[in-house]
């Protein structure tokens, strides 16, 4: 059995170096491996929003959720291969809040991949992030399967060097999700270029696994749930025979099929965001498959955060969502369906009020 | 201008006096499509201060805005309330609700329930979900 034993989680008390003096309840995931050379999980952690006030004073709302996806991920037993970063650590984008975030994901014992968010980005376009994590857009291979990270959060040159008085002007005005003065993501023709190229020396029958901040899909343009030339990335996977698409930026749960592909997105330690049909007024793609996650309570602080679990097993993406304040949820890819469901709540009998957003 | 339209225009403006100080109660309900319009922009004026301050870290003390976690002010449901919180154990109207944001995660000072930012907040928020239908007390 490849898939999380979920019977087997556990709260522990007072673990190890987390000891506070009184209970302090950690989900515990164990792995149930059949063929323990082929299977391997990996952690996944997303949008922290490190947020910096002045001096060496931070959001502590946005600190705590990051802080203890890394203790927790530290106490995974057996251990992830690695743990992706996927986007948006900073806020504005200056060198505090860089900083602040990589002090605080240097706690992780294991070996971190970044994706770029536009967080991190519209500031100085990359550069001290660069500086940090690396290079913007990369691939590597890991136990049989092909893993891509792309920067999908570039946009038109004009709305990026022509337009803005300032860089922080134009840091402050991506910021904004619903910023009517916005503009959409895109991975671009460079990198569509290079993806290609990288792609060409790939068999078909390889799992490929793409993280990008944003949605390779279209979904909600007014909040940039969406890449604008998605269509573009996808046909260059869909010849592939499995291909996964793990992306940030949403902060809530969302999968999708599209041919080959399937799409999963990850929850945001910082805050969770509403899904776009309780917006009124613009037109939005959510695809139908999603059983959304639950609508947050605000009184608890980190309700609708949290961070996730990939099992690789099968070359397919099981995600195991590890939330804070809240029941975990199990979005795995279901064969016979050839789709990414939910293990509890798929079927729309299965379906509790929270739920429902509206 | 003529003696004649001075005149006229003396006896205008004390008919407007009296108008505005006095009853009028054969035209208590008659205004026109101008005064509709400046109405609409009356209000909407004030709603687009309440997008400003949506926006803006003025709010609270610690640099976040309600637009973090609320984009074009979804899920704050203005048209559910007034509506039990079972955290505050009582009915209360929205604006309760967002003094109670305004202190937690903006970490700032509660308004006045009557503040004109309170007012321009309400303005906004229940703005962005017009057209959806009043269902007071739902969860």
């Amino acid at each position: 059995m490849n898939t999380i034993n979920r019977s087997r989680r556990q709260f522990i008390k007072n673990a190890g170096a987390l000891a506070l003096g009184s209970a302090l309840p950690v989900s515990l995931v164990e792995l149930a491996f059949a063929e323990s050379s082929q299977n391997f999980s990996f952690a996944y952690i997303s949008d922290a929003h490190i947020q910096h006030i002045k001096d060496n004073r931070f959001v502590r709302n946005w600190d705590r959720g990051l802080i203890r996806a890394v203790a927790e991920t530290n106490l995974l037993v057996p251990k992830p291969d690695f743990v992706v970063f996927g986007g948006d650590l900073a806020q504005l984008g200056n060198k505090p809040e860089l900083d602040h975030g990589a002090e605080i994901l240097s706690g992780l014992k294991y070996k971190i991949h970044y994706v770029m968010g536009e967080h991190d980005y519209y500031l100085d376009l990359g550069e001290y992030w660069q500086e940090l994590f690396g290079p913007q857009y990369y691939s590597f291979d890991h136990k049989g399967v092909h893993f891509i990270a792309l920067n999908s959060i570039l946009t038109y040159d004009e709305w990026t060097h022509n337009r803005w008085p300032t860089d922080e002007q134009r840091m402050l005005e991506m910021a904004m999700l619903d910023n009517p003065n916005g503009s959409p993501f895109m991975v671009g023709a460079e990198q569509l270029l290079w993806l290609k190229k990288d792609l060409a020396r790939i068999d078909s029958a390889t799992p490929i696994v793409v993280f990008s901040h944003s949605p390779l899909q279209k979904i909600f343009k007014n909040w940039n749930f969406w890449t604008e030339d998605a269509e573009q990335v996808q046909a260059l996977l869909q010849p592939f025979n499995k291909v996964s698409v793990i992306y940030g930026h949403v902060h809530q749960i969302q999968y999708n099929q599209v041919g080959n592909i399937s799409f999963n997105s990850v929850m945001a330690t910082a805050w969770p965001w509403p899904y776009p049909p309780t917006y009124a007024h613009a037109e939005q793609y959510l695809p139908k498959l999603i059983v959304p996650m639950n609508r947050a309570d605000p009184f608890f602080e980190r309700d609708g955060t949290g961070w996730q679990l990939i099992n690789l097993g099968n070359g397919n993406v099981d995600m195991e969502y590890l939330l804070y304040n809240n029941r975990g949820r199990s979005v795995r890819y279901h064969r016979e369906q050839n789709r990414p469901e939910d293990v509890d709540f798929q079927h729309e009998s299965a379906r509790i009020p929270p739920q429902i957003h509206y | 201008m003529s003696h004649y339209q001075k005149k006229t225009k003396v006896l205008g403006l004390a008919l407007l006096v009296l108008a505005v100080a006095g009853p009028r109660p054969t035209q208590a309900d008659e205004f026109t499509e101008a005064d509709v319009q400046r109405w609409q922009r009356q209000f909407m004026s004030v709603a687009n201060e309440g997008r400003r301050l949506w926006t803006s870290a003025e709010l609270g003390n610690n640099g976040v805005a309600c637009v973090q976690c609320h984009p074009n002010a979804s899920n704050t449901h203005p048209e559910t309330y007034p509506k039990f919180q079972q955290q505050l154990g009582k009915v209360v109207p929205v604006w309760e609700m967002i003094n109670w944001c305004i202190r937690n995660p903006l970490e700032g000072q509660p308004l006045a329930a009557d503040d004109p930012k309170m007012t321009a907040l309400q303005a906004y928020i229940t703005y962005e979900r017009r057209g959806v239908k009043l269902e007071p007390g739902k969860h």
